[in-house]
């Protein structure tokens, strides 16, 4: 959005209080101040001081407190119109001038993007009267295609989060941003001599074009200092095997689309790392079963059980080293020479075997893919096999790397700590990234650290490094602030803020602008010049309006092919493998302080607010461990485990250990991210630090470590801990040659009964009726959907002790079933809406009517007519109904109500709340359409978890339309009724997976 | 009819007048100086009811969660203890009006008091519909009447129709009651020596002078509430169980349940009228008019209604495994084998097993050993109502979704509370009303008979 | 022995037995008609403001059509409040210094907003959009009344669910043409059933009373 609209906004006072987010004036005014404008604005001296940002005073504030006091006696308040209980009046606050493109009371999208290790998704961002409240993926993204992750979906509550740093400091004290300017100044003028050789920048990896031109730019100022970078969910493996084959840095770029055959080396391609959103999509694409031929098949090598490796059609479990014998193994089968000594055992030898066939079967028509967490080694192996298949130019491609400045980064903090140690460091900048607690703990940095006299950190979290830093800047969450980044493609977007900074952050480009001579910059104009946008800005509003530059990909690059297949990892220690992961909702820490990421079920473990030391249920037998695995089954909560010394290296961590099934043996899986110490109020105290025990020498994985037990027990918050299909076919799953010779064969076991045999006439449904199609085959278990749907539906975040009572909230969830053998089973995804039955249970036996059938055959559930019996849930087959045992909102922080959906109610205690289809998403489309005198488009409506679905799993959409696509998915032999057999009519149906085995393998 | 003298099989001891009887059991009303056993019990009663006010208190203001309720076990101790309630409520007026349609005379002695344990159960019940919403504020939308919303309840909804059979039970059983005593007040209006009792027991007396037309209105009322009264007994518990029946879930959705549920009722309401007889004829010395003719009797009915609710488990078990359906059948297996399982075991042991010793006469002529067997009986009557309301909830269709379902500290208290409630009624009750009903012994008495 | 009872106590004993009856039931109606009544609905009161502005003056006096200031209506949920801008437009000029404005000068001045009393207050749980009623031919004087005669803004109905159920149940009482639904002196014509039916058939108006209408 334009600088001259912005202004306009920024005098604009929000007009709708509809929904009771009543609020300041002023609080309003300085949302819609952009960077620039407060710069030069006199209000922003007097709230530069101001410790608390301005949302407090919407809680001082006479008006909105009594709001709020309203919220809180909402319970009571609900029965409003009817009950004796007066509603208590209301002020109204309009515009001094409003924006000419907002309308009050309907949303505004703007496209912005998000990065992760420096790689950017693209993002459209819905902001009611100011506020961003929920984000979506960027259908014109290559890196989103309208899809999210779970960190896009979560980053507008970390946006809100009232734990952020919220002042510039020095030393404790609070002090102004020209004295930080003032303290660079001073600093520069001593370096200026030196050359800055005592000058010291630390970034996380970097893609975004100005800032590396920023950072060139004072590199060149001062000849002598240096730019290191330092990011946990680094690829250096990734970047070190390239270099081992092709002699340079170059990021490999893979289309699914082209892939019949799919080998993963230990890599979560689905689910994680640059592209996963763009790869996950093509890959559920190749998965129809109705297009049989087409279908992918996909091999994995792994040894923590993976969403990628749930999909595969055939899993290895291995130790994360044996996986490079396992590699080489598969290069020899296909150069047919003879398997060097990989230590696999026969039934592996024959897996690798069948699948060196297999891929030497579809030359330019396969694809191998190596973990990020596997030394170089492996991935150079897996740039040799899709050489040696002529993969290059078909399946992948090898580009300039994403990263503006490529390098070792494990390398590169070392150094940087070594020079710290020498003393020769002056000054260092650490902007963003949480160093002192995420770097290998043989570097001890933050003991270096102490070592450096001005140290500044630019972060969004007073954390473990800001505590360590004199300097402590508030970072602009990036929903604040202007910046650019690439994608895994190399396609630029443009960061635009949709909120002045809450909390006065500044961003990246400010902080490197003090190193310059014009500090006083501001972000929005350092990224407008660097793209040298002039008078005439129509390109600008373009790029910013779609959120990608056009013609910015990378082309493929020529690569000279030179392996060195000599070079191999050494063998780890004997005895126990420890394998680093980052986790699967926190990542490395970054999002410990967020609600909805910790309380997210993690996949496949379904644990919550906790890491744990995950091992398989052998080894935990191996070590006496008495306590039930879930693979026996068992009930949701609370989860008493044994808590385990995990000795490594000489160092120790204890944590509470937890069995997977599939996991290999002899080998535990910990995730980073847990056991801060200054994360915020959530992170604090939450799991233990990996890290603690992580070298610099092995951030993978590495051997000789002991588990032993504590004997002590400690209880961890777990969703599902039952994970056998007590013969309920929940799941429906054949293989693909079943499937051709017989699609019915997928409906073994339908029990649903006949639609005659009752005495109740069928309930007409002129006009719309709504149904789901969720399809098991392509879901992916990514949860985007669940944390899409809480941000849609203002759905609490409860806390580990209510999540171990049985009471989570998430009004959809993701059963993970198991079949076969427990030390490999095959994995399947259910995502679990409300089914709105046309014949519901739920709906009989409330005694007041509050949940009732609408015309549509949605399950209405009127939250202010519920006095909460919870007769519905025990009588709900499914038990997707949750219910407020507590006041689990969130009614004082202010911040946080500025994030919430004005579109849904926030629900009070006592009351019962569930999966709507979306309702309001519904309502709006029905009302524009109904303006236009138009019936609503198939695809019109997209319900939350619809919509942030990268594998398309869920599709919704009107079933007396039968040309709609879930008409023909609801239409295809693969859809079946969950519990059908109870005659509840679900609208919500599934599509069973079909596994694409190798016939050579069998099942 | 003739009436063997042997000391269990008479319904009164010899050598009682009318005066004696009423000299007796007024006297406890109003001469006999109240013991200090009656303040310790009372003040204990008193301070358990207290500790019902703090839960309901903080119930109402932190919420359910207090409770260990969960999704999936939404119901738990509160749906328990409501329908357990409802049970002992039932002897009263099973008492009462069956046998009294059926004219077993020695229901006299004991009646009065069942009726008025009965109120006091069904009160104490009647909590728990109340509280165990999450915004009790708003019960009163389960009544049906005309409001700014133009809606009406869910009439469909078993829970609003135990809304109309607790409530109609409720208000007949106290009718019942009341016109029962109009007699024994008048009786204590002219006996009692203070004006206050006078006055008190006068206005609740209603002007009853004993006229032959008095006592002709009178008959034609108790008659006709007693015809009323019998259906109910049935109803309710039927009504009660229809909460379970109606709905899907296996466990509850059994068609066995209206008359096994009745049965359960019968049997734990005289397992509670011989709890609370035992003691009360011991300390009030009423020996003479709560015989073990009347003990013997009880017993007998408990092993009746025992046998029935012991039949009901049988038919659960089997049609379970008859309906050859995946999930009916497991519940069986879960209540046996499961978590549960305890509770499970130590309900047989208590409803079935030990009660076969009431087929002794030995047994059923030991004071002591009743009054224990009573009290089994009671502990099991919890635990079916605890076993088929938490085992079948707690592993239904989706094992994704199972879970535990463990009680909190107010699970407890509120549970305790309500004992404390009814405990405190009764002290109330024996104190200040004729826990006997003179008129009607009086009428058993020897001369009333020659005068026919 | 004495009677503690004078004779008269049994007439009384009668009377309060049948009497109480009939006073729980007027209890009821009672408490059924307050909550009807203005003092809970506040319907027919009118509310302090920060400026005396008098609708009848604006609408009735100068004729000036709902939707110059309340722009929105006819495409969001929210009508929308005037922002002070829109006052300005004619009072920079008019009135441009009576003391009466120094509010809506002062908020333009200062850039603060002039914070209006919510006259039409729906609870929170409502979703209410103006945007499909007046395009389905509902008037704006149907529900605020004749706003033209109201010098100081009043909520003309309840606004509770009885009344919304009435027009949701049979709209052909109440809709009006498209083209007459922002005039203030339309008056509905003798035939408004007949009417009623052809423009429900015509705009394809449905009586939409499920819950999710209204409450999400």
């Amino acid at each position: 959005m334009n600088s001259e609209l912005r202004r306009a906004l920024s005098r604009g006072i929000a007009g709708s209080e509809e929904r009771g987010q009543s609020s300041s004036p002023r609080t309003k005014d300085t949302f819609w101040r952009t960077l620039d404008e407060q710069a030069e604005d006199p209000a922003f001296q007097e709230h530069l001081y101001n410790e608390f940002p301005s949302e407090i005073e919407a809680i001082t504030d006479p008006v909105a407190r009594r709001s709020f006091l309203k919220l809180m006696g909402a319970s009571i308040a609900l029965a409003g119109v009817t009950a004796c209980t007066k509603q208590p009046a209301e002020k109204i606050v309009p515009y001094v001038k409003q924006p000419e493109e907002l309308i009050p009371g309907k949303p505004l999208f703007y496209a912005t993007a998000m990065t992760l290790g420096g790689v950017a998704t693209g993002l459209l961002v819905e902001s009611h009267e100011g506020r961003p409240t929920k984000i979506e993926g960027n259908p014109l993204h290559p890196g989103s295609r309208g899809a999210t992750d779970v960190f896009a979906q979560a980053a507008v509550l970390g946006l809100y989060d009232p734990d952020r740093a919220q002042t510039l400091t020095n030393i404790g004290d609070i002090r102004p941003w020209a004295a930080f300017i003032g303290a660079m100044r001073a600093a520069l003028t001593a370096q200026q001599a030196l050359k800055g050789a005592g000058l010291r920048i630390l970034t996380e990896s970097v893609s975004s074009p100005t800032l590396a031109a920023q950072i060139r730019d004072v590199l060149a100022r001062y000849p002598s200092a240096k730019w290191h970078q330092w990011d946990p969910a680094s690829r250096d493996n990734a970047r070190g095997g390239a270099k081992l084959a092709f002699g340079e840095y170059v990021e490999a770029r893979y289309d699914f689309s082209q892939a019949d055959v799919i080998l993963s080396l230990d890599a979560d391609f689905l689910s994680s790392g640059p592209g996963a959103l763009a790869y996950a999509r093509q890959f559920a694409a190749r998965r129809n079963p109705q297009d049989a031929e087409r279908m992918n098949r996909l091999y994995a090598l792994e040894s923590m059980p993976s969403s990628t490796g749930a999909k595969a059609d055939h899993r290895l479990p291995l130790k994360p080293s044996q996986i490079e014998g396992a590699a080489r193994a598969v290069v020899a089968g296909l150069r047919g020479s003879a398997g060097d000594d990989s230590g696999l055992g026969p039934a592996e030898q024959k897996w690798i075997t069948a699948l060196a066939k297999d891929l030497s079967a579809h030359r330019g028509r396969s694809l191998v893919i190596a973990g990020d967490q596997q030394p170089p080694a492996v991935h150079m192996l897996a740039h040799v096999i899709n050489q040696d298949l002529g993969n290059e130019g078909r399946t992948v491609v090898y580009t300039q790397t994403v990263e503006a400045e490529p390098t070792s980064q494990v390398e590169s903090l070392r150094a940087l700590v070594a020079d710290m140690n020498a003393g020769k460091v002056d000054v260092l900048l650490i902007l963003g990234g949480n160093p002192v607690y995420t770097a290998p703990v043989d570097l001890a940095f933050s003991a270096a650290l102490d070592k450096v006299q001005l140290r500044a950190h630019l972060s969004l979290y007073s954390d473990e490094t800001s505590q360590r830093c004199q300097w402590q800047i508030p970072e602009a969450h990036f929903l604040e602030s202007w910046s650019d980044a690439r994608a895994f493609d190399g396609t630029v977007s443009i960061v635009q803020p949709l909120i002045a900074p809450l909390y006065d952050g500044k961003s990246i480009h400010e902080v490197m602008a003090t190193l310059g001579d014009r500090p006083e910059r501001s972000a929005y104009e350092i990224v407008r010049d660097h793209w040298k946008i002039g008078k005439d800005d129509s390109a600008w509003r373009r790029w910013l309006h779609d959120g990608v530059m056009p013609n910015t990909a990378f082309g493929a690059k020529a690569v000279r092919f030179q392996p060195n297949l000599q070079h191999t990892t050494p063998r780890p220690e004997p005895g126990i493998e420890v394998s680093f992961r980052n986790d699967p909702s926190v990542l490395d820490g970054r999002f410990a302080n967020n609600g909805w990421l910790q309380e997210l079920p993690k996949p496949i473990t379904r644990l919550t607010w906790d890491n744990a030391v995950l091992v398989s249920p052998a080894t935990a037998a191996r070590l006496q461990s008495r306590e039930r695995p879930a693979t026996t089954g068992g009930e949701h909560g609370n989860i008493i485990s044994d808590v385990v010394d995990l000795k490594y290296r000489g160092r120790i961590v204890r944590g509470t250990m937890f069995t997977v099934a599939g996991h290999p043996d002899d080998c535990a899986t910990v995730h980073l991210g847990y056991g801060r110490t200054r994360g915020g109020h959530l992170a604090n105290g939450a799991g233990f630090n990996a890290s603690s025990i992580r070298t610099s020498d092995a951030l993978g994985f590495g051997g000789g470590a002991e588990i032993a037990l504590t004997g002590q027990k400690a209880s961890l918050a777990c969703v599902q801990y039952h994970h056998l299909m007590e013969g309920r076919g929940m799941v429906r799953a054949v293989t693909r040659e079943e499937y051709v010779n017989d699609p019915k064969s997928i409906r073994e076991g339908d029990e649903t009964p006949p639609r005659i045999i009752t005495l109740y006439p069928d309930m007409p449904y002129q006009g719309y009726k709504w149904g789901m199609a969720i399809d098991i085959n392509s879901c992916i278990g990514c949860n985007a959907c669940v944390v899409g749907c809480q941000a849609e539906n203002n759905i609490p975040v409860i806390g580990k002790d209510q999540v171990m009572r049985g009471r989570e909230m998430h009004w959809l969830r993701i059963d993970t079933y198991y079949r076969g053998a427990v030390d490999n089973p095959e994995t399947f995804f259910q995502p679990v809406p409300c089914m709105q039955c046309e014949n519901a249970p739920c709906e009989v036996v409330c005694p007041v009517g509050a949940t009732s059938h609408s015309a549509e055959g949605l399950n209405d559930m009127v939250y202010n007519r519920c006095v909460g019996t919870r007769y519905c849930s025990d009588n709900c087959p499914y038990k997707v109904r949750r219910f407020n045992f507590l006041l689990y909102q969130d009614w004082d922080t202010p911040s946080l109500k500025l994030g919430r959906n004005p579109d849904v109610t926030v629900r009070s205690r006592g009351v019962m709340e569930k999966c709507t289809y979306c309702v309001q998403r519904i309502n709006a489309a029905k009302i524009d359409s109904e303006k236009g005198n138009r019936a609503v488009k198939d695809g019109e409506i997209k319900t939350a978890c619809e919509q942030a679905c990268p594998a398309d799993a869920i599709v919704f959409g009107n079933l007396n339309d039968p040309s709609s696509r879930v008409s023909k998915l609801k239409a295809e032999v693969r859809n079946y009724e969950l519990l059908g057999e109870l005659n509840t009519r679900p609208r919500t149906t599934y599509l069973g997976a079909v596994r694409n085995v190798n016939p050579e393998l069998g099942e | 009819m003739a009436e063997p003298t042997s000391s269990q099989s008479q319904v009164i001891a010899p050598g009682h007048t009318f005066g004696t009887v009423t000299d007796q059991i007024s006297a406890i009303v109003l001469t006999r100086k109240t013991s200090m056993g009656w303040y310790a019990g009372f003040s204990v009663a008193l301070f358990f009811t207290l500790v019902l006010l703090v839960s309901l208190t903080n119930l109402v203001i932190t919420g359910i969660g207090i409770w260990g309720n969960n999704i999936p076990v939404g119901w738990a101790f509160d749906i328990t203890n409501f329908v357990w309630w409802i049970g002992i409520g039932h002897a009263g007026t099973l008492i009462s009006a069956v046998l009294l349609l059926l004219k077993q005379s020695w229901r006299t002695s004991i009646n009065r008091f069942a009726e008025a344990m009965t109120l006091f159960a069904v009160s104490c019940a009647g909590i728990f519909p109340l509280f165990h919403t999450g915004r009790p504020w708003l019960a009163y939308w389960l009544f049906p009447y005309p409001n700014t919303m133009n809606i009406w309840p869910q009439f469909r909804s078993p829970l609003i129709w135990d809304v109309f059979a607790v409530s109609t039970y409720a208000t007949v059983s106290a009718l019942f009651w009341f016109v029962g005593l109009i007699p024994d007040l008048a009786t204590l209006r002219d006996r009692s020596q203070s004006k206050v009792g006078r006055f008190i027991y006068g206005l609740l007396a209603m002007g009853w002078r004993g006229s032959a037309h008095h006592w002709h209105q009178y008959e034609t009322a108790y008659l006709l509430l007693a015809g009323l009264a019998t259906p109910l007994v049935v109803s309710v518990h039927t009504v009660v169980s229809f909460d379970f029946a109606v709905s899907i879930l296996p466990g509850w959705h059994t068609t066995i349940f209206p008359p096994y549920f009745v049965a359960g009722a019968i049997y734990s309401g005289f397992a509670m009228v011989m709890t609370l007889a035992i003691p009360i004829r011991a300390v009030y010395k009423l020996e003479d008019f709560i015989t073990m003719r009347h003990l013997q009797n009880m017993a007998k009915v408990m092993l009746v209604t025992g046998l029935i609710v012991a039949y009901g488990y049988l038919t659960e078990a089997f049609i379970a495994w008859y309906s050859a359906d995946k999930y009916e059948g497991f519940v069986p297996l879960n209540r046996l084998t499961g978590p549960y399982a305890v509770a499970y075991w130590s309900l047989i042991l208590c409803n079935i097993i030990i009660p076969q010793l009431l087929w002794l006469k030995k047994v059923r002529l030991n004071v002591p050993l009743l009054f224990i067997i009573s009290i089994i009986v009671n502990v099991g009557m919890w635990l079916e109502r605890f076993v088929i309301i938490v085992t079948s909830l707690h592993r239904d269709f989706l094992p994704s979704s199972w879970g535990m379902y463990s009680p909190t500290f107010w699970d407890w208290s509120t549970f305790m509370g309500t004992i404390g409630l009814f405990l405190t009624l009764l002290f109330l009750f024996v104190r200040f009303l004729p826990m006997i009903s003179i008129a009607e012994m009086r009428a058993m008495l020897p001369e009333a008979k020659v005068n026919e | 022995m004495s009677q503690i009872f004078h004779r008269s106590a049994n007439t009384i004993a009668r009377v309060s037995i049948f009497g109480a009856v009939f006073f729980v039931a007027g209890l009821l109606g009672l408490l059924a008609e307050v909550n009807r009544s203005p003092w809970m609905t506040d319907a027919r009161t009118a509310r302090e403001q920060p400026i005396q502005f008098s609708h009848e003056r604006h609408v009735a006096g100068n004729g000036i059509d709902c939707r110059y200031c309340h722009t929105s209506v006819e495409d969001s949920s929210f009508a929308g409040i005037p922002p002070t801008k829109t006052c300005m437009n004619c009072h920079s000029e008019i009135f441009s210094n009576s003391p009466f404005l120094e509010p809506v000068r002062d908020s333009f001045r200062t850039g603060t907003s002039i914070q209006w009393t919510r006259v039409h207050d729906l609870p929170d749980f409502v979703y209410f959009n103006h945007s499909i009623h007046v395009n389905k031919g509902v008037g704006c004087t149907t529900c605020h009344g004749q706003v033209d005669r109201m010098p100081l803004m009043y909520q003309q109905n309840s606004l509770q669910m009885e009344w919304c159920l009435d027009c949701h149940r049979n709209p052909e009482k109440y809709v009006r043409p498209r083209s007459a639904v922002f005039s203030v002196d339309y008056q509905a014509p003798e035939d408004q059933e007949a009417l009623g039916q052809k423009l429900v058939a015509e705009y394809q108006i449905q009586k939409l009373t499920s819950c999710s209408t209204c409450h999400r």
